[in-house]
């Protein structure tokens, strides 16, 4: 069904009793051209472009859980293309550009809003290197403006400038940055690609790869039985050295736990997203008036979906200190997903060493922000057997050959990105 | 999370730092390149039992050797990591 005004003015007059299913609940068939394991938003993602950019319509994706019982509705929805080394740059602007048209292609409503995100600034030395990334950014077609202490003042004027220990300075602002609906993405992404004939199959987990005589991968085992697929991509960030195991490949990622917290509601506060520059700690309001936030990863190997309270304290130390009256605001509910850590802190998409398999993991704690991206890109390395040019640096070998892509400068430790 | 360092005794999360699994051991200097390769950047990441190096910056500053489950966060056992300290305490 298409939604619109009358749709919703259809329903209204009948009580809201007369919707339609958003996707159909697929049972799966003997086989697909294309199988996708993960009903995140990658995943589904991938499966819309395929199906709308790549004209393949014979496409299941499989979702172990529910859709939007992962990442999807784990993370702090924040969008933004404000990266500064080339490979990165380019790939989130492309996605940056596809949320800008996401809720037209999609006819969904997934509440994006470019309230602009801004990353403060505290020193001199912060200060050049944010320069240096608006330069960048806007050497590559984004927009970046470097803000001075008068202009943060007018527009956080509830900030507190008068810490002597980490006093705000200024900020790298880009306006196209924002929010979205986490939930309505995946539901968007699985509305408009079920539309097109995709098949999305819940409750459905993977256990094992089918291997034809020459090792090509030729389907999957799964807890609903054997399901055949011309190529199988796996976007299952959080476990993807779980899945990678079963086609005994080892890979450059290690799987940690991000925290993130919403607190009780509040009066608008918060007119944008922004970061302190100074510890680790970002923040935005909810449409529902929560300031939702999240800082550092906790820092150990860890499949728990739950954090710990040393991490919790250091984030809201970072908030204190940016906004000490949010001391009084109670927190209201505080959550944990599991990431793909990779080595140099960006994501893999690329060909595996097993023919048939197609990688999409190490996304890090920046997934979100890339799901219409690497939906995009993913699709086309499946359809094309070869990379998108935008996402042609995150090879998998780049570990092997050293074109890594280390926005952070911290080397080999996971937990550090 | 609280981990019982063998020195110390029991101590909150926060004084500890963590490095990874224990597991992949540096290679020898003509190991050759895949080696290293594989030591530096690939990972088991168990999803399970594991055992990994933790450093108690907060309190003795000695390396520790903790068996802790990265499914549930249950800690079965810490011990010195090799080398000074582990004869203090007879390990």
């Amino acid at each position: 069904m298409k939604y619109s005004i009358f749709s919703l003015a259809r329903a209204a007059l009948s009580g809201h009793k007369n919707w339609q299913r958003t996707w159909r609940d697929a049972t799966p068939k003997d086989r697909y051209d294309v199988v996708i394991i993960g009903g995140g938003g990658h995943g589904l993602a991938t499966a819309w472009f395929l199906a709308s950019e790549y004209g393949i319509r014979n496409v299941a994706v499989l979702e172990k859980g529910w859709i939007g019982s992962g990442n999807a509705g784990r993370n702090t929805t924040i969008i933004r293309s404000n990266y500064g080394l080339p490979g990165n740059t380019g790939f989130y602007e492309l996605s940056m550009k596809l949320w800008e048209r996401m809720e037209q292609d999609l006819n969904y409503n997934a509440m994006v809003s470019q309230r602009g995100v801004i990353n403060l600034y505290h020193s001199d030395a912060q200060r050049d290197a944010y320069a240096r990334r608006g330069n960048t950014m806007r050497i590559n077609g984004i927009d970046a403006e470097l803000l001075d202490l008068a202009a943060v003042k007018k527009m956080m004027p509830f900030l507190n400038f008068d810490n002597a220990r980490f006093p705000v300075q200024g900020g790298l602002l880009q306006r196209r940055g924002g929010t979205a609906r986490h939930d309505a993405v995946v539901w968007g992404y699985a509305h408009a690609a079920s539309e097109l004939g995709v098949d999305i199959i819940q409750n459905c987990e993977v256990t094992g790869f089918v291997r034809d005589a020459n090792g090509k991968v030729s389907g999957v085992e799964t807890s609903r039985g054997r399901i055949g697929a011309g190529k199988v991509g796996m976007a299952v960030a959080g476990s993807s050295s779980r899945v990678a195991d079963m086609a005994g490949l080892r890979l450059p990622i290690e799987s940690h736990v991000l925290q993130a917290f919403v607190s009780e509601a509040i009066k608008p506060l918060i007119p944008n997203v922004m970061t302190f520059g100074a510890g680790h700690f970002y923040v935005s309001q909810s449409d529902k008036g929560g300031l939702v936030f999240g800082g550092d990863i906790d820092g150990y190997n860890s499949y728990a979906q739950r954090g710990n309270l040393p991490v919790m304290e250091d984030v809201c130390e970072g908030g204190m200190a940016l906004m000490p009256m949010i001391g009084r605001v109670r927190l209201l509910r505080q959550w944990g997903g599991i990431m793909d850590m990779s080595m140099d802190g960006s994501p893999i998409i690329d060909k595996t060493p097993v023919e048939g398999l197609y990688l999409n993991a190490g996304w890090c704690y920046g997934g979100f922000k890339a799901t219409p991206g690497s939906g995009f890109v993913f699709a086309h390395l499946l359809a094309r057997d070869t990379p998108h040019e935008e996402a042609a640096r995150f090879r998998l070998d780049r570990f092997r050959t050293g074109a890594m892509i280390d926005e952070k400068g911290q080397g080999a430790q996971p937990n550090l990105h | 999370m609280r981990i019982v360092c063998p020195f110390c005794g029991e101590r909150e999360l926060g004084e500890f730092t963590y490095l990874g699994d224990a597991k992949p051991v540096r290679p020898a200097a003509d190991a050759g390149e895949e080696a290293v390769y594989d030591y530096v950047y690939l990972r088991d990441n168990v999803a399970g039992v594991m055992s990994e190096n933790w450093y108690h910056g907060g309190g003795c500053r000695a390396w520790l050797k903790v068996t802790r489950n990265t499914l549930t966060h249950e800690i079965s056992a810490v011990e010195p990591a090799a080398g000074a300290g582990a004869a203090k305490v007879g390990a």
